[in-house]
C-alpha cells in the first residue's frame, strides 16, 4: 500500500515536471531581459546595486516565494523536532574561550549585519545576506551560555511583523494604482542612503524576517535534546 | 596570474571536499564542508559575484555548518569516529 502510494506520487511529480518542461519555451529567440535590466535597470529603480532591484523590484514575487519557502522549511523543522521536556537535562555553561569570544563577537556581528541589510540597495548584500549574520549574533550568546533563553514567541511575533509588512508594503503599491510590490516613494540620489524608494525598506523586512526566522531555527535544533 | 590563483583555489577546494569523505572524525568532516564553501565564496569574489559571494559565505560556511553541527549533537554522534561506530 506504502509503495503504491510512493509510486502514485513519484509518477505525479514526474507528469507535472514533463508538463512544465515541454511548455516552457526554451531557447527561443534571444533573451533580451537580462540586457534591458541592465541598460536601464540603475535608472528605473534608483538603486545603486543593480543585484538589489532584480531582487525586491523585477522579482519581487520570487523574493516573496523564496521567503515562503524558509518559512516552510523552518515550520517543518519545528513540527520534526518537537517539545522539549521540561525536566530534559540542559548543557552545561561553554569554556572560556567561547564565552569570551561570543561577548566579543556578539556587537561586533550586530553592526555588520544591521550594516549589510541597510547598505543592500548600496553595496553588495541585502536582507538575506544580513539577516543570516544577525541570526548567527543572537545564536552565539545562547551557544555560550545554554542557561540563558531566547523567547521564542517574542522571535515568531517578529518574524511574523516582518512577514506582514513586506506584504503590505506590496500590497501598498497596488494600492497607488502598480503592480503587486512595485517600488514607491521617491527615488532619491543615486548611491545615497534614502534612495531607491521603498526598495530599502522590504530590504529590512527580509533582513528581519529571515533573522528571526534563523536564529529561532538555530535555537530549537541547539535546544533538541541530545542523544547520547 | 589570475589562472594560477584559481587553479590554487580549485585544487584547495577539491582537497578540502575529498577531506570531506576520507576523514573519520565527523566533526572535521562538517568544518572542512564548510572550508568548501569559503573557497567557494573567495572564488565568487574573484569572478565579480560579490552578492553570491557574501550568500556563500554567511549561509554556506556558517550557517550550514551550524545545523549539520547541532544535527550531529541531536544525533549523539557529536563525540563518535565514523571507525567506532562501524565497529559496535
Amino acid at each position: 500500500m506504502r509503495n503504491l502510494i510512493s509510486l502514485l506520487f513519484v509518477g505525479g511529480l514526474v507528469f507535472l515536471l514533463l508538463v512544465l518542461t515541454l511548455q516552457a519555451p526554451f531557447a527561443e529567440g534571444p533573451m533580451l531581459v537580462g540586457k534591458g535590466i541592465l541598460q536601464q535597470g540603475t535608472e528605473e529603480t534608483g538603486t545603486a546595486n543593480l543585484v538589489t532591484s532584480v531582487v525586491l523590484g523585477y522579482r519581487g514575487y520570487d523574493t516573496l516565494g523564496e521567503l515562503s519557502i524558509l518559512f516552510t522549511a523552518a515550520l517543518a523543522l519545528g513540527v520534526v523536532l518537537g517539545r522539549r521536556r521540561p525536566e530534559a537535562p540542559r548543557d552545561l555553561e561553554a569554556g572560556l574561550v567561547l564565552r569570551a569570544s561570543s561577548d566579543l563577537l556578539f556587537p561586533l556581528l550586530l553592526v555588520v549585519g544591521l550594516y549589510i541589510i541597510l547598505h543592500g540597495h548600496l553595496t553588495p548584500g541585502g536582507g538575506f545576506q544580513g539577516g543570516v549574520i544577525l541570526a548567527a549574533a543572537f545564536f552565539l550568546p545562547v551557544l555560550a551560555r545554554p542557561s540563558q533563553r531566547i523567547s521564542h514567541a517574542g522571535l515568531m511575533a517578529l518574524e511574523a511583523l516582518a512577514g506582514a509588512a513586506f506584504i503590505i508594503i506590496g500590497l501598498l503599491a497596488m494600492r497607488h494604482g502598480g503592480q503587486f510590490l512595485q517600488p514607491l516613494l521617491d527615488k532619491g540620489q543615486l548611491g545615497s542612503l534614502l534612495s531607491g524608494g521603498t526598495l530599502p525598506l522590504l530590504y529590512i523586512a527580509v533582513g528581519v524576517k529571515v533573522g528571526a526566522e534563523l536564529a529561532g531555527l538555530l535555537v530549537r535544533l541547539g535546544d533538541a535534546e541530545a542523544d547520547s | 596570474m589570475m589562472t594560477m590563483v584559481v587553479a590554487v583555489l580549485v585544487v584547495l577546494m577539491l582537497a578540502t571536499a575529498l577531506l570531506v569523505l576520507v576523514t573519520p572524525n565527523m566533526i572535521a568532516a562538517v568544518a572542512a564542508s564548510s572550508a568548501v564553501s569559503l573557497v567557494v565564496s573567495v572564488l565568487f569574489v574573484m569572478l565579480r559575484a560579490p552578492d553570491v559571494a557574501m550568500t556563500e559565505a554567511a549561509v554556506g560556511a556558517g550557517l550550514s555548518a551550524m545545523v549539520l553541527a547541532l544535527g550531529l549533537r541531536r544525533l549523539g554522534l557529536w563525540k563518535l569516529d565514523n571507525r567506532e561506530k562501524d565497529d559496535a
